[in-house]
């Protein structure tokens, strides 16, 4: 059965159509890039998938589990884990203590008075951290780091919760090129190990053709074309709307 | 009527205690112009509109030498400032007028009354149930049908796109404020002949004026209209049929309609705060000189107070209660990231759940001291859920409306609590009647509740807190039920300030509706801003410091309420930052930053 099954959905903001009936399917351990110029509707969604927003029309299922309309927080709960396109992070905590809260909470202890946190769920928080190459960082203020490092936080966070689908609104944005194919290749290897089904957004041409297994194109907020990397590189209306005369950024 | 000063708050939203204050000014400048003037329709309504006019002039003033140079200093802080013109102004009416309340003429033409449905209802009232829609409907043109009324709308939705059009910002909103004025003292020049002028009228207003702007929804010009017909009307009928309740049944409609509608009659969802806040610095261990300090201070309030006299020993007392109130105000302040006008509500309902139990179930001093928390967490769980559903400054309104509802039902329900009389003899048993013993109570309760509060901070409780705070959307995102976190966190400080109230109450040996009224919640909030509401040990070393320093005020000055109003308002304009967040800047300077 495939991980998440999106049907139709549709979102307008007043006058504005930012998604038309949007349908696609991502299957456990797959790598899903959700291309498109920028304002094609990709964060929204986004948004929609993970119960920021609630669709006007269309159904979202997760596991063949209908969960259009419910808040973030119980998607969460389903186990879908997200990152933003700008970064939130809790800017008065530490790396560390960032992880520790999205593992308490899935562990269901964030009602607790009495244990300081400080004693709770830090190994495994580190050990995720050490996963994604932060252990160095674990100790400092999430407050005073670099734009590159938060978007890895943000992943620790989103994996925490064992996640069965992974939500990336580009991930690489602020990273240096060498550092961008790295931590999409450490995604994709975690996916694959763990069967996360992984639905992301990006710009960088060079990380979308060597990491994702299929590619949808979002234009004006409707799919325009879908497909593997290659047939999606060769499809003229791509060509057309999105790389233009070959351009590789999607400004 | 209070409907003009809402609706200009709904559309201005400048937040402002001192429209209260505004309010009761008209209703004295009336009563001092129709008074003096001769007697007839012109000597009275020409007063009613002198005193409009003059209170115009007031606002003016107040708006430009003061409100103006704080629109960029942090809303709390400008709340806090109108709050010290608010003291000032109530020392300055008291200086005046003098303390007792006066009774102005009846309106000449409208002195009868009718009888409809078998109840008599005044002339006066039928007069105002009509005025109130006619002003609003006037203000509904304005702003719906003139150049300005629509230049005031744009501006509130986004100030800088109509700096950006050319139009003079500054002089729109000083013309808003001069309007918004004028209604207030006109609002407050109209009650006179229907209820006695009093220093009490600025803060009821103001509490009637937020009910009605939350209850209307937020930014909806619309809904504040409706919202000040409905509880308008409410309260002239309800004045009539119910004249003990009206408050209560104010509360209960506002409940109705939060309830079915959480955001008002007409209000939107709010959109979440502009820009992102400035990243609260962390909570750590604290530094060894820190605890060094503290352990030196815990070592001399234990061992020192066998040699002091009884004098310093209630001082003594009143800090450690004053430390564990302020330690509660600042779990939602700090960590919750909410702001509370009303936290003494939690405090007094704790001192009146000690002196109720004490008085009508003649429990024990610690059946008393149980109680206290009980009655002050039910209030906290039942107020708690309105306010925490709104956010900043709105919620920090709610907070101030709720206490001052507490405030009106513990003044007027006089049959229990004995109103302005209080209740007496709240004495505590006979082991602990010595100063000593009970100053060794109070300390161990407070600073036991104190540290109780700082290890919730630090557990996953108080993390969630801070992390609903830092980041809604990925507190949401991580599972994070954040409205419940905020109930809970609100519900718990009430408890904390329940706790410290029925200490006082049985330190003081009585009760008084003062507990649980506005400049004590003020208090609070200046203990909590003064010693930093970034650290953890901000509170106690605020509380300690203000205790001293009022309990020294209020001995030698007799208009202290002028000079504490003062000192806010000098605190606001040269250290927008507090206290604390001043020490840091200079510390930072001299050491060179890190
Ligand atoms: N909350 C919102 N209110 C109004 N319009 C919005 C909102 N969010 C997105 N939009 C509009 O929807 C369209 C799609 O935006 P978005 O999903 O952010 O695109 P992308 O992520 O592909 O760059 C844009 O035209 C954008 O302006
Ligand atoms: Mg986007």
């Amino acid at each position: 059965m495939a991980t998440l099954e999106v049907e139709g959905i549709q979102k307008s903001f007043g006058g504005v159509q930012a998604v038309r009936g949007v349908s696609f399917a991502v299957e456990p351990g797959e790598m899903l890039a959700l291309i498109g110029p920028n304002g094609a509707g990709k964060s929204t969604c986004f948004n929609m998938l993970n119960g920021q927003l609630r669709p006007d029309a269309g159904r979202v299922r997760l596991q063949g589990r209908d969960i259009t309309g419910l808040k973030p927080r119980e998607v969460w709960r389903l186990g879908v884990g997200r990152t933003f396109q700008i970064t939130a992070t809790f800017g008065s905590m530490t790396v560390r203590e960032n992880v520790q809260m999205a593992l308490l909470s899935h562990h269901r202890r964030l009602g607790q008075l009495w244990r300081p946190v400080a004693r709770m769920d830090a190994a495994e928080a580190d050990a995720l951290l050490a996963r994604l190459g932060m252990a160095g960082q674990a100790g400092r203020p999430c407050g005073i780091l670099a734009y590159g490092d938060l978007k890895r936080v943000e992943l620790a966070i989103a994996l925490a919760n064992q996640p069965a689908l992974l939500l990336m609104d580009e991930p690489t944005a602020g990273m240096a090129p060498q550092e961008r194919v790295s931590l999409m290749a450490l995604t994709a290897g975690i996916a694959r190990e763990r069967g996360i089904a992984v639905l992301f957004t990006e710009h960088d041409m060079d990380v979308v053709f060597s990491h994702a297994d299929r590619i949808l194109v979002l234009d004006r907020g409707a799919l325009i074309a879908e497909g593997a990397p290659q047939a999606v590189r060769n499809d003229p209306r791509v060509r057309e709307v999105y790389l233009g005369s070959g351009a590789t950024s999607g400004h | 009527m209070a409907s003009g000063l809402t609706v200009i708050f709904g559309v201005s939203r400048i937040v402002n205690f001192a429209h209260g204050s505004l309010y009761m000014l008209g209703a004295y400048l009336a009563w001092t112009l129709v008074t003096s003037l001769p007697r007839g329709h012109l000597g009275f309504w020409g007063g009613v509109l002198g005193a409009a006019l003059a209170v115009g002039v007031i606002g003016l003033v107040v708006e430009m030498l003061l409100l103006r140079r704080i629109y960029r200093a942090p809303e709390l802080f400008q709340l806090l400032a109108t709050f010290g013109v608010v003291l000032v102004v109530q020392d300055l009416a008291l200086l005046t007028w003098g303390a007792q309340d006066l009774l102005g003429p009846r309106a000449p033409g409208l002195r009868g009354s009718v009888e409809i449905l078998g109840l008599r209802f005044p002339l006066y009232e039928l007069f105002l149930i009509v005025v109130g829609p006619v002003v609003l409907g006037l203000l509904l043109l304005l702003f719906h049908r003139t150049r300005w009324g629509t230049l005031v709308r744009a501006a509130t939705q986004d100030r800088e796109m109509v700096g950006a059009l050319g139009v003079n910002q500054r002089m729109l909103f000083t013309s808003v404020f001069f309007l918004g004025s004028v209604l207030a003292g006109l609002g407050g020049a109209l009650q006179l002949p229907r209820e006695s002028v009093n220093l009490h009228m600025d803060l009821a207003i103001i509490t009637e004026a937020f009910v009605v702007v939350v209850v209307g929804g937020l930014g909806s010009l619309s809904g504040a209209a409706l919202a000040a017909l409905l509880i308008g009307e409410l309260h002239a009928f309800g004045i009539l049929v119910f004249p003990k309740i009206t408050l209560v049944l104010v509360f209960l409609v506002m409940a109705v309609v939060l309830v079915v509608r959480p955001h008002g009659l007409r209000g939107k969802p709010q959109p979440a705060a502009h820009g992102v806040a400035a990243a609260e610095p962390m909570i750590g261990a604290a530094p060894p000189a820190l605890k060094l300090a503290g352990a030196v201070a815990l070592l001399l309030a234990v061992a020192l107070p066998p040699f002091l006299g009884d004098y310093a020993l209630t001082v003594l007392t009143e800090i450690a209660i004053c430390i564990l109130f302020a330690a509660s105000l600042h779990l939602i302040m700090g960590p919750g990231g909410m702001a509370s006008f009303g936290h003494a509500a939690y405090f007094g309902l704790g001192a009146y759940g000690a002196a109720l139990a004490a008085t009508w179930l003649g429990v024990p001093m610690l059946g008393g001291l149980a109680m206290a928390p009980v009655l002050a967490g039910i209030f906290g769980v039942v107020f708690g859920w309105f306010c925490v559903r709104l956010s900043g400054v709105y919620s920090a309104m709610l907070t101030l409306a709720f206490a001052q509802i507490a405030w009106s039902v513990a003044f007027q329900w006089v049959e229990l609590t004995g109103g302005d009389n209080g209740i007496l003899g709240v004495w505590p048993d006979g082991w602990a009647a010595p100063k000593l013993a009970y100053y060794y109570l109070a300390l161990a309760l407070c600073l036991g509740g104190t540290l109780l509060l700082r290890r919730v901070v630090h557990a996953p409780f108080g993390y969630a807190l801070r992390a609903q705070r830092d980041s809604a959307l990925r507190a949401e995102a991580i599972g994070i039920d954040a409205f419940r976190i905020r109930w809970w966190g609100f519900t718990l400080a009430a408890i904390a300030a329940g706790v410290a109230g029925g200490l006082f109450a049985y330190g003081k040996g009585s009760v008084f509706p003062t507990y649980l009224a506005i400049p004590r919640s003020v208090d609070a909030l200046l203990m909590v801003l003064l010693g930093g509401v970034q650290t953890l040990s901000g509170p106690i070393v605020g509380a300690i410091a203000y205790a001293g320093l009022q309990e020294r005020l209020m001995r030698l000055l007799e208009y202290w309420r002028l000079v504490l109003g003062a000192v806010i308002i000098l605190l606001v304009l040269f250290f927008p930052q507090g206290l604390a967040g001043a020490a840091r800047f200079f510390w930072e300077r001299r050491h060179g930053d890190a």
